[in-house]
């Protein structure tokens, strides 16, 4: 098959393989090409040297420097914590309620709790912290346990009803119609009369009686509710299972009961601060109740809670 | 691997086949003196003193910005010029710099042909200055010519050291220049040769260290015959109206010494031969051959053959500028068309009204901008945010940036959107009013967390923030959208 010949044309052998009438000319190797094939060469062996390279049973050759993807990515990481280690170490020491008189410290709490946000908490609360049914949103201003950094925190650290936790936040509502401790029609008229709360419908004196003997013990009289039993104020536009009338008399007859994991003894001290901030700062978060007197804010507040 | 790469190879049938590689014939230009030879050099040394120079003006823009007068500040994002500060969202007064420079480049090669590479272009310009270097070190044309032919001895390799290192010490000097349009000049030069500066200006000093070396003290006109793209784009935009170097070949041709022409009076043309045009060429071409790409248009040809003219008692313009058109006329017997009628063409007034419109255009807008500038952005996740009290919350991230150089208290309002509060998260909601108030440090982005309560019912709707400086009466707005929910529940 090999069939080298001069070409005419040009006055160069051929490589001697022909296909369908195309030959091959054996031309030399550009000068350029060859130079830097040599140079590549050298390179190498000098990177197989230097580097790890060889594949070997267990382990490859590690190289002389010593350098390994493992080892430059813990020295970056080593770098980054060493570069927030100041930042974690001051908000480990500072108490949540003394957050805010550190501005910047606040702020660099709020931004490393947009990322812890979004490692432990979005599954639930969503991306935009915007909740969903039975997953309160965090953005608005309607807190079954309190909206102040305090607050907030204790319910990161214990949860809520997370068996096993002793400090963990515990609210349970009977279950009305499932136990037979409101007939049918008590649950309509209370339903009718909770609506009526928040403006949805008009008063409704049977439910209204229902509602004081039976709701008012941990709702309020005026059904807004109290945290220290985390009973949801009524009496507002929000609602954690919805607003519908047929969804308030769901909840009247099986009530449900969502459950937040305690984190205390999964996330440090600190990411739960910086959690706590970036809760807070979302567009509802409370004041504290002894704010500095003067401050027109903690008058404004009292509406919240006797 | 296939290498089916043609190749021009010697073909002992048919001769050797012309090579793709000719070595380059080294330039030993004369040293020449002239009108334009001088015009060369009060432009050299104007654009040399304006690159060398410019980083070391200084400019008062107060306590809180540079006071380097030209600074392009990548690490703050800020280039000044003078009384001209750009930030990056206002890059397109750059992009407007680059248009007119491109169409100014048109415009100079309407006007007057290849002017910008034979007078402006740094390659000109530090080839230029390099053939200096060579004539004051080695010597005029014949001294360098021999020096290149001669052998290498201990006289040979001084002398090319000592051009070296003065090649090194000009590239040297070229490439720190560049570095301090970058960066405080008196402080990053005081930085570089204690060793504290940044390893990026080491890199672009060295970098640009080598390419002057070798583009000034090597490459030359090679970098204008083989590399520029430009001398290709100019001869696309060249014609027969376009003001080129050219020899007058009607008048010179047959060539012939004096001896000759005085032996045979009219049996020769002007062109005496004596070969100074190509001498004084720092590109190594022969004018004589016709336009050709080679040719800067530098018109040192022009001073040389004047001298030889009036030397041999003949008018000068053997060699000159001139149109082909006008060559053709001349050649005729007419008279030559007068210079100020190529200026007037309509392809220079066409490049030149736009080159103006766009002058004044950036002019008017930097006239007439303000240093006050909003921008909104609104939150996506969520939209919008049902509140207890049945109103209906937005967020949006609000930029504010003061582009003056004081600090400056800002009041952001919303025009549109009745019965809406705002409040920043920085502050409870029950202090909530129609603005918000910012002081913005100097020169910088304040960015606020903007919070906007509607009442209930409040449709989504289009509205504006608004911003103006409590300190003088700049404004600006930020068109955007609050977002509420379809249908009430």
């Amino acid at each position: 098959m090999a069939k080298k010949r001069i070409d005419e044309a040009t006055g160069v052998e051929t490589v001697g393989h022909e296909w369908d009438g195309i030959e091959e000319l054996d031309n030399p190797m550009p000068r350029w090409w060859l130079w830097s094939f040599y140079a590549s060469i050298v390179f190498a062996l000098g990177y197989v040297i230097a580097y790890p390279a060889w594949p070997l049973v267990s382990q490859g050759t590690e190289g002389v420097l010593g350098w390994s993807s493992r080892g430059a990515l813990a020295r970056e990481l080593a770098a980054e914590e060493a570069r927030k280690k100041p930042i974690l170490t001051s908000l480990a020491a500072t108490p949540i309620e003394r957050l805010p008189d550190n501005p910047a410290l606040m702020r660099a709490a709020i931004e490393g709790g947009r990322a812890a946000f979004k490692v432990n908490c979005v599954q639930c609360h969503g991306a935009g912290a915007a909740g969903s049914r039975g997953y309160p949103n965090l953005n608005d201003d309607d807190w079954l346990w309190g909206g102040d950094l305090k607050a907030i925190e204790q319910t990161l650290i214990h949860g809520i009803r997370q068996p096993g936790d002793s400090k963990t936040r515990i609210s349970q509502m009977p279950a009305f119609g499932k136990d037979g401790m409101l007939s049918e029609a008590q649950i309509a008229q209370v339903t009718q009369h909770v609506l009526s709360l928040s403006g949805k419908a008009g008063p409704n004196d049977a439910g209204a009686q229902v509602f004081a003997e039976n709701c008012a013990v941990c709702h309020g009289n005026d059904g807004r509710g109290l945290r220290e039993f985390g009973a949801p104020n009524l009496a507002d536009a929000i609602g954690l299972y919805g607003t519908s009338a047929e969804a308030i008399s769901r909840q009247i007859h099986t009530p449900r009961h969502g459950v937040m994991p305690s984190w205390g003894g999964r996330l440090d001290p600190a990411t739960i601060k910086m959690l706590a901030a970036y809760v807070h700062s979302l567009g509802g978060g409370e004041n504290f109740k002894d704010a500095a007197p003067g401050d027109g804010a903690a008058a404004a507040q009292s509406h919240d809670q006797p | 691997m296939a290498r089916l790469r043609h190749r021009a190879m010697t073909n002992p049938d048919r001769g050797p086949a012309p090579a793709l590689y000719a070595k380059r014939e080294p330039v030993f230009n004369r040293r020449i003196d002239g009108w334009f030879r001088r015009l060369k050099w009060s432009i050299m040394i104007v654009t040399l003193a304006i690159y060398y120079g410019t980083p070391w003006l200084r400019w008062d823009r107060g306590p809180y910005a540079p006071d380097q007068a030209v600074l392009v500040d990548l690490a703050h994002r800020r280039f000044y010029m003078f009384g001209i500060e750009i930030w990056p969202h206002e890059f397109y007064f750059v992009a407007g710099l680059l248009i007119m420079a491109g169409i100014g480049l048109f415009l100079v090669t309407s006007l007057v042909g290849r002017a910008w590479c034979g007078y402006a272009c740094p390659q000109t310009v530090w080839t230029d200055l390099f053939q200096h270097i060579d004539r004051l070190i080695d010597g005029d044309r014949n001294a360098r010519f021999r020096l290149y032919k001669g052998p290498w001895g201990p006289a040979k390799i001084a002398r090319r050291l000592l051009k070296w290192t003065v090649y090194l010490a000009i590239s040297f000097a070229t490439g720190g220049a560049w570095v301090l349009y970058f960066a405080d000049a008196p402080s990053l030069m005081r930085d570089f040769f204690t060793g504290q500066a940044a390893p990026v200006a080491y890199v672009t000093v060295a970098i640009l260290t080598a390419t002057t070396f070798v583009l000034g003290g090597f490459m030359r006109e090679q970098v204008c015959i083989y590399m520029c793209p430009w001398p290709r784009i100019q001869t696309a935009m060249l014609d027969e109206k376009s003001l080129i170097v050219t020899y007058k070949d009607w008048r010179g041709e047959p060539r012939g010494s004096v001896k000759k022409a005085e032996r045979d009076p009219g049996a020769f043309g002007d062109c005496i031969d004596c070969n100074q045009c190509v001498a004084v060429c720092p590109t190594g071409i022969d004018i004589r051959e016709g336009p050709q790409i080679g040719c800067i248009t530098c018109a040192l040809c022009i001073d040389a053959c004047d001298r030889v003219m009036k030397d041999v008692g003949r008018p000068r313009g053997l060699i000159d500028y001139a149109t082909l058109e006008g060559c053709k006329q001349e050649a005729a017997g007419e008279a030559p068309i007068p210079v100020w009628r190529n200026l007037l063409q309509t392809r220079t007034l066409v490049y030149g009204s736009l080159w103006a419109a766009i002058g004044l255009a950036m002019l008017f807008a930097l006239g007439t901008r303000t240093r006050t500038d909003i921008s909104a952005e609104a939150d996506r996740n969520p939209p919008f945010m049902l509140m207890s009290d049945g109103s209906i919350r937005n967020g949006y991230t609000v930029k504010l940036r003061n582009m003056q150089n004081r600090p400056r208290a800002m009041i952001v309002t919303m025009e549109g959107l009745p019965g809406a509060k705002m409040w920043t998260d920085d502050m409870p909601r029950e202090r909530a009013t129609r603005q918000v108030e910012r002081v913005v440090p100097a020169d910088a982005t304040e960015v606020v967390r903007i919070y906007v309560v509607a009442p209930a019912g409040t449709p989504t709707q289009d509205f504006a923030f608004a911003v103006h400086s409590t300190s003088d009466a700049e404004t600006d707005t930020s068109p955007i959208r609050f977002e509420a929910p379809e249908t009430s529940e």
